[in-house]
């Protein structure tokens, strides 16, 4: 499994890569392997305003439905509406074109907190 | 401790995702369960169904045996070689289990019940038998069961046995071999798709397993985990126990009348059904289709526009449709059905009704 070292990861497997105030999420190897074929996406809406850890996306697999967890404060930016169509993108390229959405970060402090790719491929990989 | 198959190595060897099922270590999927159900429906998919319970009856009533404690009539098995599909009731008409009753030969029937159940099936059985001149018999730990099903399932078969086929007709079964091993062949299944279920002995599954493998490699064949299992048998909107079915909902609801003879003198839970019958049933079960994006899922709540009027029973995203698709019980008070919704992640998404299967069923004829 990859876990690139450029992102930061939540415990409950969204990465997150920052650039300057902004922040592109999505999840992780770990997760899409577990969850199997993603066939359906619920995207967050743009604007909306979120606090870390508040569920803002579904990602389904044929099996279940998992929420998409904000890994820090801030407002939804853009979404990966390509997802819409294809959300196999999810499987196919998890940390390029199966993104999810991009965020403007509030404090940039909360980033400190999450895991790096040794942390988390420790605890999950 | 959970059970393994005889093919629990094969498994493993094929990359299997293995879960708990029933108490049985089982594989859930193998290269994915989209792939795999779309392999089913365009050429053949190989299934280790071993966990399910076989039962067999013998003695000079088990016709009478079965007709009191099943709900279908056992004399629609006219000759050697039929099958029928139907239920154990409780005194309330309800589904206790779904079940196929195989007639081998007069007086000597086999039993094909779900994994879930096969104890309480079982001891229900045992219960009542002793009024009977029968004996029951649970063959479950010495039967392996592996199912073909898909459009080039025959072709696999007619290769490994140079048998045509031709004469082994939907829901009838025949005896055969396969690599020297004595198996009993039946054409059913759970897809919707022509193919065969294959009953050996339980040493004897690891090596028909493996001639069905590589006889099929050219057509395409591969194994197909219980997750496609599910996505296949909700796209032909067959019941599964548990779901649709269980020990609180009558057949009558289920939609399942036509596995009930209510001509037959006495059968556990006909007296309840024939008041069911008087008094009208309160829930009907329903096929959906969502018309809103969205996955419906069992246990969703089912709106009329703003009053709650039933649960999702099934839900997938069809492989073959790329649509949500869903079964649940609705009231049946009179309700608009063109303004039906499924409440998902706290968002009312709408749904239209769906009659009969959700894809066209590609069974022998």
């Amino acid at each position: 499994m990859n876990f690139p070292d450029s992102l930061r990861y939540a415990n409950s497997h969204e990465w997150i890569k920052i650039e300057g105030n902004k922040g592109k999420v999505g999840i992780s190897d770990f997760a899409q392997k577990e969850l199997g074929d993603i066939v359906f996406v619920e995207l967050p809406e743009l604007g909306q305003s979120l606090n870390q850890s508040d569920a803002c996306a579904v990602v389904e697999s044929v099996k279940t439905a998992s929420d998409i967890y904000c890994p820090v404060d801030g407002t939804i930016t853009a979404v990966n509406e390509e997802l819409n169509s294809h959300p196999e993108l999810v499987n196919e390229d998890c940390y390029g074109k199966g993104w999810i959405f991009e965020i403007e970060i509030k404090n940039s402090s909360q980033t400190d907190s999450l895991l790096t790719p040794e942390q988390y491929k420790e605890k999950y990989a | 401790m959970s059970l393994q198959t005889p093919l629990h190595q094969s498994h493993l060897d094929l990359g299997a995702r293995m879960v708990d099922f029933h108490g049985w270590k089982m594989p859930i999927q193998y290269s994915g369960i989209v792939n795999e159900h779309l392999t089913v429906r365009s050429k053949s998919g190989l299934f280790d169904l071993t966990h399910m319970g076989e039962i067999e009856v013998t003695g000079s009533q088990s016709i009478e045996f079965l007709n009191y404690i099943t709900s279908n009539n056992v004399n629609k098995l006219s000759y050697d070689g039929k099958i029928i599909y139907s239920a154990f009731l409780n005194e309330s008409g309800a589904i206790i289990d779904d079940l196929l009753i195989y007639r081998r030969k007069k007086n000597y029937f086999y039993l094909v019940v779900n994994a879930s159940n096969l104890e309480k099936d079982f001891a229900w059985m045992q219960k009542h038998a002793d009024a009977f001149d029968v004996s029951v018999k649970d063959l479950t730990m010495q039967t392996g069961l592996v199912a073909v099903q898909g459009p080039l399932s025959i072709k696999i078969l007619q290769k490994i046995t140079g048998n045509a086929f031709n004469d082994l007709l939907y829901y009838h079964c025949t005896d055969y071999t396969i690599g020297n091993n004595n198996v009993l062949i039946s054409r059913t299944g759970y897809t919707g798709e022509d193919g065969f279920e294959i009953y050996s002995k339980w040493n004897e599954l690891p090596r028909i397993w493996d001639i069905l493998l590589d006889a099929g490699s050219k057509y395409g064949i591969k194994p197909i985990g219980l997750g496609a299992r599910d996505t296949l048998r909700l796209e032909m909107r067959y019941c599964l126990h548990g779901n649709e079915i269980n020990e609180k909902i009558s057949v009558l609801c289920a939609g399942l009348s036509w596995i009930v003879d209510l001509n037959k003198d006495d059968f556990i839970g006909k007296d309840a059904l024939v008041k069911i019958i008087q008094q009208g049933t309160k829930q009907r079960l329903i096929g959906f289709i969502m018309r809103d994006r969205g996955i419906p899922r069992q246990g969703y709540p089912i709106f009329c526009v703003d009053k709650e009027v039933g649960t999702v029973t099934s839900g997938t995203m069809s492989p073959s449709l790329k649509e949500g698709i869903g079964m649940g019980y609705i009231s049946t008070e009179n309700i608009d059905t063109d303004s039906l919704f499924v409440l998902i992640h706290n968002k009312k998404k709408k749904i239209s009704l769906h009659k009969g299967p959700f894809v066209k069923p590609n069974i022998f004829k």
